[in-house]
């Protein structure tokens, strides 16, 4: 009998699975370097090299997309990222736990509600007879379209996210805090350090791993920004400031079939990830030995 | 304990600026609900803020119940969620028992090729075509089995089972249990919690996503409710879901009709959510250590 045998049978339809819905499409992006021909298919395509990545990367839209793409995920991470951060520390500091627990309790909610949904809400609220306008207009401003503005479309993609998942990101920092060993704090008092300094040497020392684990994971989806919120929300006015290279892979792949050349921008796309996760673990590890492997 | 007259004012400063987040956090969400009960027509002609619905009508819900798009697109969904879910759960236990388990040949190999696949992916095109390719696009088939399993939820899983004592199975296998056996009279058993969150991770997934059902499916038929939702919210037709109304009847109807709609949307969420949320902390907290 085979060691294992139902260990094996349980593997089975898990592996069949990462193997087709995994592995196969990173097979398949060898289209890249063809020039796929549905009839033909992936195998039977004839190479054409490099050309679709220098039709990108000469391309009129490169840097137009590769700028969105950065820019988005740079304020992601400058604004978004921490403020979990913040929130929790805050948090921390609350003594009372009814209040504390409904903080959290509401913050945590619209991490739940649908993309299409907050979408549909922001849309709602930034039209020129939305509710922010209502309010802009009541202090004697002018009403704009907001989702028409291209050099309002960041702020919304970033704020919007803010608003729906600082609360969430919390609840990890919120156990690492748990974890602190609280003599340390005593400890602290004893050599006469206030409020401030136990945040400085013992609070924030000991939510450095966490942050560092969750900063590698963000750095590695820099080149993925949210395209499915971006695809629900920018519209060709804004596209200038909208368009990031998976919003552009879609469009071009999707609704004008260019299935090689977006496969080929797609690629770019997900090795300059993965060489940021690799480096930005790498580089982790060198600092203070944390990492994600 | 002596407070001093800073740390007073540091207490003050945080209770006011967490109360302030409450607010901001919930006021768009309360908005939408006080709006979904307003009269339209008075509704129409508001500007500003809401702070309590503007009259009172449930004639906007009776249009979202009368229509037949919302409920084909809640009924599909409802599919989509259930048989998603119940597959999700089968297979990732499945996969979450056997990596969990020491005797397991290559179990570190392959726990590398399966977290892999959360680092690099072929991207969109090419996952488009395989889906394509595979025959299954026009069924929810397209929106079940492409995700059939989260690599995150799986190590989520799977850590908890290794928590599990292993003298457990060891007396189980003594009685002359299989590992089938094992799984699910002792493993999920005991995990039940963890079962709870992925579970809700999955629902959640599944009840939210619409982007693979607006590449995959043709058929309006099939449409899920997300899906639904775009066209009303973000492409605008909330007008047209009022059927037989005057021209002037629809316009008005169709300020208050996308509130209600995203009430009707969410409100299982809205639902399920405070029986959940004692578990949200537990999942999330295992699903942070490392795999």
């Amino acid at each position: 009998m085979v060691k294992n045998k139902y260990l094996y049978m349980m593997l089975t339809p898990v592996l069949l699975y990462f193997i087709i819905f995994h592995y196969f499409p990173m097979y398949g992006s060898i289209i890249a370097f063809k020039d796929f021909n549905p009839r033909l298919g992936i195998g039977g395509s004839a190479w054409v090299g490099l050309e679709h990545f220098k039709d990108f990367f000469g391309g009129m839209y490169f840097w137009r997309v590769f700028k969105n793409t950065l820019m988005i995920s740079l304020y992601d991470l400058i604004f978004g990222f921490p403020a979990p951060l913040i929130l929790a520390l805050l948090l921390n500091e609350v003594k009372n736990a009814l209040f504390k627990r409904s903080v959290q309790t509401i913050t945590y909610l619209p991490h739940f509600i649908s993309l299409v949904i907050i979408c549909g809400m922001i849309k709602d609220f930034t039209s020129s007879d939305g509710v922010i306008n209502d309010i802009i207009a009541f202090f004697g401003g002018e009403r704009v379209t907001m989702l028409l503005e291209p050099s309002f479309f960041r702020t919304i993609f970033v704020s919007s996210n803010i608003w729906q998942h600082i609360g969430w990101g919390t609840i990890i920092y919120l156990a690492a805090l748990s974890a602190i060993d609280l003599e340390q704090y005593e400890a602290c008092k004893i050599d006469g350090g206030g409020r401030w300094k136990q945040m400085l040497h013992i609070t924030l020392p000991g939510l450095l791993p966490v942050f560092v684990i969750l900063l590698i994971l963000n750095i590695g989806r820099i080149m993925s920004v949210g395209f499915e919120k971006i695809i629900l929300l920018y519209n060709p006015t804004t596209y200038v400031s909208a368009d990031v290279i998976s919003s552009y892979v879609y469009r071009i792949g999707l609704q004008d079939f260019q299935f090689s050349f977006s496969s080929a921008v797609g690629l770019f796309n997900s090795v300059i990830n993965f060489a940021l996760v690799i480096g930005s673990n790498w580089i982790s590890r060198k600092l203070n030995n944390t990492g994600l492997w | 304990m002596r407070v001093s007259l800073g740390e007073h004012i540091f207490r003050v400063c945080n209770t006011l600026f967490l109360s302030a987040l409450m607010i901001v956090t919930m006021y768009p969400i309360l908005y939408v609900a006080f709006a979904s009960f307003s009269e339209p027509a008075l509704m129409m002609a508001h500007k500003g803020i809401l702070w309590k619905p503007l009259g009172f009508s449930l004639e906007t819900y009776g249009a979202v119940f009368s229509n037949p798009m919302i409920l084909l697109g809640y009924r599909n969904t409802l599919f989509i969620v259930i048989v998603g879910v119940a597959l999700n759960l089968l297979l990732t236990s499945f996969a979450a028992y056997a990596l969990s388990r020491k005797t397991l040949q290559y179990r570190k190999q392959l726990t590398l090729i399966i977290v892999f696949t959360m680092f690099f992916s072929g991207g969109l095109i090419p996952f488009y075509l395989l889906v394509r390719g595979l025959g299954i696009t026009d069924t929810l088939w397209a929106l079940i089995l492409p995700t059939a399993i989260s690599a995150f939820n799986l190590i989520i899983m799977r850590t908890s089972f290794e928590a599990v004592p292993d003298a457990l199975e060891e007396s189980a296998k003594i009685d002359g249990a299989n590992d089938f056996g094992i799984l699910f009279r002792i493993f999920l058993p005991l995990c039940k919690p963890v079962l709870a969150v992925v579970g809700l991770y999955y629902g959640v997934s599944h009840w939210n996503s619409w982007f693979n059902a607006m590449i995959f499916l043709q058929d309006r038929s099939l449409y899920p409710l997300q899906l639904i939702l775009r066209e009303i919210l973000i492409i605008g037709e909330a007008t047209s879901m009022a059927e037989g109304a005057s021209q002037d009847e629809i316009i008005i109807l169709g300020e208050t009709l996308k509130y209600a709609t995203i009430m009707v949307a969410t409100l299982p969420i809205f639902l399920v959510y405070p029986l959940l949320q004692k578990y949200f902390v537990k999942g999330a907290l295992i699903g942070a250590i490392k795999g």
